[in-house]
């Protein structure tokens, strides 16, 4: 009687030949494959007839210089199923949070000042998330290489889930009327509060150099906006009753911490590359630092009254603490 | 078998690379052997694998305990953590 042989047959290949050149001989995750060298780099025949003095994918889009846009890579590796996987399982929390919130009537619970207090607070950023996702469309259009413009549509569509989100808030506070809707857009438009912000997202919104609006919208912005209102503010009202609140925005807060992993890398990458690099990165950030600050005075005033200044610088600290790490100096 | 030597032996396919990968570089002495359908690591004293290098190989959060979905055969004691999965001989 003989044993079963063992035979070990040699791949020819192990990866495809693109992804060999990047990493060697070996086997490739899903995500280096679904992503290094997929956008098209050769071949632009015909200018887009909007804009002729450019190709369609062009890397003078942007003053950033990288000899190669891949030197970025997300490091959660999202591709579109991990992206819609990871989305759909918080998306099943968040309805659990709706359905209890509702069954139990929970949001009688909450005092009505409280419930005030969220009407001008939280309610009008649903206007500002609609904007970052316009931005991160934006990024996504104009950038350069896969890994960014991966990155940059799924941010754009966590904005557009966020927006919902707080819709959603809005009707919750009010029987599933809309006047708070109403009332949100209005305050967002005519509201003195709101206006410097308004500005602000609007003048990112006609940026041109699509990595000042990467820069602009998801580091600066973000960066000081989803800490103080989601992070801070939240967990303030949570204290004082406001619980249920909480359950309904639980998402924005895991969805910073999970963010900011590729925001700093993409610093990182970037800074490494070269001082021009970090020259444009700073500056940037400096010139929209100043603003988004001011912008947001107003708002954390409201938000927390004498204490406002203070959550606001921060916040601020924190995100220049972070950035410090990746290597900028501000 | 040469005192205190550990081995762990993986599958090797698609679910188990992270593992692999953390493996690897946690333990740049190990010696890795393909066999196949799977992936022989085997090392001169302990070997350890930390939950920090398998989550940034993998990009997400994981749970160490995870490593016996893909596990063949290992040998030597296990000192299981949060943090880190460590094998070794009491010698």
């Amino acid at each position: 009687m003989s044993d079963i042989g063992k035979q070990r047959i040699k791949p020819l290949r192990t990866n495809y030949g693109h992804i060999e050149r990047r990493i060697g001989d070996k086997p490739a995750t899903r995500y280096q494959e679904a992503t290094y060298d997929i956008q098209s780099e050769i071949g632009f025949h015909y200018k887009p007839v909007y804009d002729s003095g450019r190709d369609l994918y062009d890397v003078n889009l942007t003053k950033i210089v990288m000899k190669d846009w891949y030197s970025f890579m997300d490091p959660r590796q999202y591709f579109y199923t991990p992206y819609v996987t990871a989305r759909s399982l918080q998306q099943e929390v968040m309805d659990k949070n709706h359905t209890m919130i509702d069954k139990q009537n929970l949001m009688a619970t909450v005092p009505e000042e409280l419930k005030q207090q969220v009407r001008d607070v939280v309610i009008p950023l649903r206007h500002v998330e609609y904007a970052a996702n316009m931005n991160n469309q934006y990024i996504a259009d104009k950038c350069f290489g896969a890994s960014i413009a991966g990155v940059a549509a799924y941010n754009g569509f966590d904005h557009i889930a966020m927006s919902q989100y707080i819709s959603k808030l809005a009707l919750m506070l009010d029987d599933n009327e809309e006047v708070n809707l109403l009332a949100a857009k209005e305050a967002w438009v005519n509201d003195e509060q709101w206006q410097p912000l308004r500005r602000v997202v609007e003048d990112i919104w006609v940026i041109d150099d699509w990595f000042e609006t990467m820069v602009a919208q998801n580091i600066v912005l973000d960066g000081l906006l989803n800490p103080l209102i989601f992070g801070r503010f939240i967990a303030d009202i949570t204290g004082k009753g406001g619980l249920p609140i909480s359950m309904l925005v639980s998402f924005m807060g895991d969805w910073y911490t999970e963010t900011i992993r590729w925001t700093n890398q993409l610093v990182k990458v970037t800074v490494k590359e070269s001082d021009a690099n970090k020259d444009l990165l700073c500056g940037w950030v400096e010139k929209w630092l100043i603003r988004v600050e001011e912008a947001l005075q107003p708002l954390a005033q409201t938000a927390f009254g004498p204490e406002g200044t203070k959550h606001l610088e921060g916040v601020k600290q924190e995100l220049l603490d972070r950035l410090a790490k990746q290597g900028m100096k501000i | 078998m040469a005192e205190g030597k550990t081995f762990i032996i993986f599958q090797d396919n698609m679910d188990a690379r992270p593992f692999i990968d953390a493996v690897e570089a946690d333990n740049p002495e190990a010696t890795m052997q393909y066999e196949p359908g799977m992936i022989r690591f085997e090392i001169e004293g302990p070997l350890t694998v930390s939950r920090e290098t398998l989550e940034e190989i993998s990009g997400r959060e994981v749970d160490l305990q995870e490593i016996h979905m893909h596990l063949i055969s290992l040998s030597g004691n296990l000192e299981e953590d949060d943090d880190f999965i460590r094998l070794s001989w009491n010698t």
